[in-house]
């Protein structure tokens, strides 16, 4: 697959702060890729870096071939579609898509072709005609999508698109962009800080943390086998222990916490003795009476119970004071009833396979 | 009140005191409201009904109704020079100012460049300096480089006494204006020029005219620097004052309610113009 | 390409334009003017040099002295007045008033006037004050004095009463502006956690609208200070402020080294009260 966009040892600072730190990375065509991070680590400013909105101090941006670092946003090839949708308020809906056009010299009755043409596929036709102020967020969100696409841009910048709409809306329109995405076959780039929005939408994700790249890689990678701690906090949540390693063999590697023993067939075995150990909590479960022959197990004391709907989370003190959550659906038919209550004491079995490890200070 | 929910309820005495006090409290804004109000409109009340007594003299009671006051004025030739010299400097004023002013603002608000702050205070100076000292020192420039007053040089010290007035109005109006829009149209294909003719310009021109006729009032009204600047020929404002040095007459008052007139019409335009713009946009 | 170019160079005059205005129209006129004060008045005219003479007169002769200290003092008392009556003014549009037309309306005929003829209002309490004017006659004919009194016109008085008339607008905009940018929900959070509304203003409201205050009592300072119309239409002979006597220098007394001098003396009180303003607004600031 060809690189639509590379960036090479993109740095960026602020006098003496550093916001973006040595960054490398190459964008496949048709990709949908997006930047995750918590605000402040940067992912917006390597956005507005693409779409030329802010310069590098240091680094090549490479578009299709083309060095592009010291273009302005209007020589480039690539189209945004701005958190706040940035849609003229002085235009009709149809005049703001037909902007983009009417700057290339498109004459007008093919420019309201097209834009008639980009509203069919953002499901918006019969609007043309509106004014910005007189649409609700989700059809201005359409707007701006058709506005950003009818130029045919090689790649669509997408920042924090969704942010503005509310939870059901938003559901709803990241699948629409996943389809349109589809339809289109151009490369996407989306920065968002929601990770459910991310591991939904994109084929790749970009984990970033204060101006580097944490990790790159599939939903899947990110959420089964995060690179750090970082990461298996950021996507998810992870119950982190600190451990250490007191076997190495071909079973597998096995862990002290806090006086108990768990054994872990995770391949990244850290060099060093003392590691935290991590186990998505919705892959542990509790024990009952006659589980008995389970070994790969954690006592505690239930302390707490959540109720989140579909799901709950009983969050267990171990022995070595240290909290554990465990999350358990709740399918039809089964009653809470049945789940442990505050002041029991548990036995909580975790797969070997489903228990990562980090190197401390990773 | 947000304490009444959180509190137990007051007793019925503590909450009738509360009660009266905040009566007494908004009695007495409604007493300084009411003379804010008055102060301000009885003097120019009382410069139309004036403009309308038979009589010389300024005193109560009024005598009796005419309209010979303004027939005067329109067969007074020198006031109707005045007048059309008024129009001429303050429209010359009010787009030279503009052309200044707006780049200015658009400086202001995009630039960063050594400097900035003297460049800001400078622009801004003439808000609060009184203008006989902008008079003043043009009119020693004006001498010390030989150039002979004249309207036009009354026009430059007009524009450069009232810059800060539009530098400060599209200023605001730019600050307003979120940044994105202005990406949004590069990013579309616009260079920095049709940016600004497409987008920026339509978003800050109700604060362009509110600011044009501002600036062509406060110029056509304009006493101090005009006092230095001009020449032989009288604006309408130096025109009157002239007059006043010989003492007060109903014609004055009679110019003074034309004036009231146009400047009403002028501030109900640019009222119309404002609230547009904020009904158009939320 | 041709476009680019253009580019470059529209945003070059939106710096140049601005900049050369400031320059050949404040910056050179400044200069001229301080250089004019060192000047010699040498009859009938008056020739370049290098002293301070006229600086010296301005700071040793009572006459001027006196002219100086009274305009002090009347730019003072219309500053104090003007913020007496719109303070609570703004407070109460802000603050109490439920009708945000009737706010808007307030507000804009406070604003209203400044676009009426600045000459006018000056010279419309001429002919309400003076011995024959509509004050006196309305009195006599109410029967409450028998014949017209001469205390209303040519005094200080009435020098504060149409400064304040004219520049009062300049102190209501700032702290209206200032009052409308604090929440609603820090005097209500104040009321919620136990201080009176008195308390609630002067530990919360008050220091807040501080900025504006600042802003509209160096603004209304400034420009009473520079005035010469209002003395000359109500002041008398008693009421000559610095403006007057400067404005004179270029007259009567053809002295325009002295005048110009005294500009000077102006320019440099106002701008340090601007820098000072300035400065209680920089360390006073709260970002809300």
């Amino acid at each position: 697959m060809p690189a639509i966009i590379e960036l090479r040892q993109i740095s960026k600072h602020y006098g003496s702060v550093i916001g973006i730190e040595h960054v490398e990375l190459s964008v496949e065509d048709g990709e949908f890729l997006t930047l995750l991070g918590p605000s402040g680590c940067g992912k917006s400013t390597l956005l507005r870096m693409i779409g030329g909105f802010e310069e590098p101090t240091t680094g090549q941006i490479i578009l299709s071939g083309q060095d592009v670092t010291d273009l302005p946003p209007q020589k480039r090839n690539v189209n945004m579609m701005f958190q706040d949708y940035a849609l003229f308020p002085h235009m009709t809906v149809g005049q703001n898509i037909a902007y983009g056009l009417k700057m290339r010299g498109i004459g007008k009755v093919e420019a309201r072709q097209k834009a008639e043409g980009a509203l069919d596929l953002v499901s918006m036709p019969d609007k043309i005609d509106q004014m910005p102020h007189q649409m609700s967020g989700g059809q201005r969100q359409r707007v701006a999508l058709a506005r950003a696409i009818v130029r045919e841009p090689k790649v669509l910048l997408l920042d924090e698109p969704l942010s503005a709409l509310d939870a059901n809306l938003r559901e709803q329109m990241q699948i629409e962009l996943k389809h349109i995405h589809d339809k289109l076959g151009i490369t996407f780039i989306m920065v968002t800080h929601d990770q459910t929005e991310a591991l939904v939408m994109s084929d790749r994700v970009i984990v970033m943390e204060s101006g580097l790249i944490a990790q790159d890689g599939t939903p899947e990678d990110l959420y089964e086998r995060p690179a750090t701690p970082y990461v298996a906090n950021f996507i998810g949540t992870t119950n982190l222990l600190p451990g250490q390693i007191t076997a190495r063999n071909e079973v597998g590697t096995r862990v002290e916490i806090g006086g108990q023993s768990l054994l872990t067939h995770y391949e990244k075995v850290p060099a060093q003795d003392s590691v935290q150990v991590g186990t998505r909590p919705e892959k542990a479960r509790f024990l009952s009476g006659e589980d008995a022959e389970e070994d790969n197990t954690l006592l505690g004391c239930v302390v707490e119970c959540i109720y989140h709907g579909n799901s709950l989370r009983t969050t267990v003190r171990l022995n070595d004071e240290q909290n554990f959550h465990v999350d358990a659906m709740l399918p039809m038919g089964m009653a809470r009833a049945a789940s442990p209550k505050p002041g029991d004491e548990v036995r909580i079995a975790v797969d070997p396979d489903n228990i990562l490890m980090f190197e401390i200070g990773s | 009140m947000t304490a009444s929910t959180t509190n137990p309820p007051l007793p019925t005495k503590r909450r009738n005191r509360v009660a009266r006090t905040r009566l007494a409290a908004d009695s007495g804004f409604v007493v300084i409201v009411s003379l804010v109000m008055a102060f301000l409109y009885t003097p120019i009340l009382i410069l139309v009904i004036y403009s309308f007594n038979d009589n010389r003299t300024l005193t109560w009671p009024l005598s009796g109704f005419t309209t010979s006051w303004y027939e005067k004025l329109f067969s007074n030739d020198q006031l109707l020079t005045a007048i059309g010299n008024s129009f001429y400097v303050a429209s010359c004023s009010t787009v030279l100012t503009l052309l200044v002013g707006v780049p200015a603002a658009l400086a202001l608000h995009r630039f960063k460049f050594p400097g900035k702050t003297v460049f800001r205070r400078l622009l801004l100076l003439p808000i609060a300096l009184p203008g006989i000292v902008t008079g003043i020192s043009m009119l020693n420039m004006f001498k010390m480089f030989g150039f002979n007053l004249s309207l036009e040089t009354v026009i430059i010290g007009h524009a450069t006494a009232l810059l800060a007035v539009v530098v400060t109005q599209v200023f605001a109006r730019l600050q307003r204006l979120p940044k994105s829009l202005s990406e949004a149209s590069s990013d579309l294909g616009a260079g920095p020029l049709q940016t600004f003719i497409y987008v920026t310009l339509p978003n800050i021109r109700t604060a362009l005219i509110g600011a044009g006729l501002l600036s062509f009032v406060l110029s056509f009204d304009e006493i101090p620097v005009t006092f230095f600047l001009t020449g032989r020929d009288n604006t309408l404002p130096m025109y009157i004052y002239s007059t006043m040095r010989r003492g007060v007459t109903p014609e004055i008052n009679a110019v003074g309610t034309l004036i009231v007139l146009t400047s009403l019409v002028l501030i109900a335009v640019s009222v119309i113009f404002t609230v547009r713009d904020k009904t158009g946009r939320e | 390409m041709a476009h680019s170019r253009i580019a470059r160079h529209s945003s070059k005059l939106v710096l140049g334009i601005p900049i050369l205005w400031i320059v050949l129209f404040m910056l050179v006129p400044y200069g001229v003017l301080l250089t004019y004060s060192f000047w010699l008045k040498k009859y009938p005219l008056f020739v370049p040099a290098f002293q301070f003479g006229n600086y010296w007169t301005l700071m040793t002769d009572p006459q001027y002295i006196k002219v100086l200290l009274r305009t002090l003092k009347i730019s003072a008392l219309v500053s104090i007045a003007s913020l007496l009556l719109a303070y609570p003014f703004a407070y109460y549009l802000v603050f109490r008033l439920k009708n945000p037309t009737v706010r808007l309306v307030l507000f804009m005929a406070v604003i209203a006037p400044l676009w009426v003829s600045y000459l006018l209002r000056a010279y419309v309490w001429k002919t309400i004050l003076g011995t024959e004017g509509i004050l006196n006659s309305f009195l006599m004919s109410i029967r409450l004095i028998d014949e017209p009194s001469g205390i209303f016109l040519y005094n200080q008085f009435a020098m504060v009463l149409t400064l304040t008339y004219i520049f009062i607008p300049f102190m209501v905009m700032p702290i209206y502006t200032a009052l409308e940018k604090i929440p609603r929900s820090f005097s209500e959070a104040s009321a919620d956690l136990g201080m009176g509304p008195i308390q609630t203003f002067l530990k919360v409201t008050l220091p807040l609208s501080l900025p504006g205050v600042v802003a509209g009592f160096t603004m209304t300072f400034c420009l009473s200070f520079g005035d010469f119309i209002a003395p000359f239409l109500v002041g008398g002979p008693d009421g000559q402020l610095v403006a007057n006597v400067m404005a004179s220098q270029f007259g009567a007394a053809l002295n325009w080294p002295l005048g110009s001098a005294l500009a000077v003396v102006m320019l440099f009180i106002v701008l340090s009260i601007i820098s000072l303003s300035d400065w209680f607004e920089q360390t006073g600031k709260v970002e809300l």
